[in-house]
């Protein structure tokens, strides 16, 4: 099996078992202060991570390139608040040109 | 469902249709990963979790094993129990109904059903379900039409796609981010995510961020 089906099944098995289990399980499990603060702190590394690898590495090698570029419009759309779309398409366009023109 | 609560209907659909902007984010961020469209629609299908979705693609794109992503992808999962246990009281839901209950228990549908707290249990119900199924409904819409857009683009650095994926990454990540120690938390992860990335197999600079949080989460005051 390819590594693309492999990983599409165990995503949705592990994200629906999860989910199931949640509504099954009373309540009052689950309730520990200091894990719910884990649970929500686990979302802003992982994603922090994934902005960071997916802008700076190629194939394990730190690298600099257009992408860069993209990410900064995108922070500054961000600062500004303008919405989603905004921010994905001045990132894209952004890279895009630099792509091109550099 | 009858007497549908007119505000609760009104801002389940607008949420829903925002979203979509992200199904179809993700649609061409899965193509550029190396999946094929079918796959990226059984994903949103199947696994119907953004971020979960997000993960996933992105490590495997990034030449992650199989492991890695689906583990990053269960640890952006958890919340998604979380969520279940606090919505099961609301919807009361039984046998298939609750197993289609707990695959539209997303960030969404959760935060639309607290919000109708003040209306009631009724108007909480109908906000988790009309978001929940409103949601699923255009996520996957618009992760097809992203998937086929991308796969008609061809080479993802040509458009900007290689940029796209990580700024929409980051939207997901930016209104985490309003207290400092949570902006202090995402650099260390920044920095040991980079850090790993020469050293260790891909994909595990960005599950060993999961011990930060542990670290952070842990030491801080609830």
């Amino acid at each position: 099996m390819s590594i693309f089906w492999l990983s599409l099944i165990g995503t949705s098995v592990v994200v629906f078992a999860l989910r199931y289990t949640g509504h099954l399980i009373p309540e009052k499990y689950l309730t520990n202060p200091r894990m719910l603060k884990i649970n929500t702190l686990i979302p802003v590394a992982l994603l922090s991570a994934l902005v960071a690898v997916q802008t700076f590495t190629k194939d394990s090698a730190l690298v600099i390139d257009q992408r860069l570029a993209g990410l900064s419009v995108a922070v500054v759309a961000l600062i500004l608040k303008a919405p989603f779309p905004v921010v994905v398409l001045g990132a894209a366009a952004t890279s895009a040109a630099l792509f091109h023109f550099a | 469902m009858s007497k549908v609560n007119r505000a609760t209907a009104a801002q389940s659909l607008s949420v829903s249709l925002t979203v979509g902007a992200y199904g179809l984010a993700f649609g061409a961020a899965s193509v550029a990963a190396g999946f094929s469209v079918l796959q990226s629609c059984l994903l949103s299908l199947l696994t119907f979790s953004g971020a979960s979705q997000f993960a996933v693609v992105g490590v495997i794109g990034s030449g992650g094993s199989a492991l890695s992503g689906i583990t990053t992808a269960g640890l952006l999962g958890i919340r998604n129990m979380l969520y279940g246990l606090r919505m099961a009281p609301v919807v009361k839901s039984k046998g298939l109904m609750k197993v289609i209950a707990a695959q539209v228990t997303i960030d969404e549908s959760t935060g639309v059903a607290l919000s109708q707290e003040r209306l009631g249990q009724r108007e909480m119900r109908q906000g988790f379900w009309l978001t929940g199924l409103g949601v699923y409904l255009f996520w996957n819409l618009f992760t097809l039409a992203g998937a086929l857009g991308a796969k008609a683009m061809g080479d993802p650095g040509a458009w900007g796609l290689d940029a796209a994926v990580p700024a929409a990454f980051l939207g997901l990540l930016w209104p985490r981010l309003e207290r400092n120690s949570d902006r202090v938390l995402a650099l260390c992860a920044v920095a040991l995510s980079l850090a790993l990335t020469p050293l260790v197999a891909a994909g595990l600079p960005i599950i060993s961020t999961a011990l930060l949080a542990v670290f952070f989460g842990w030491r801080a005051k609830a």
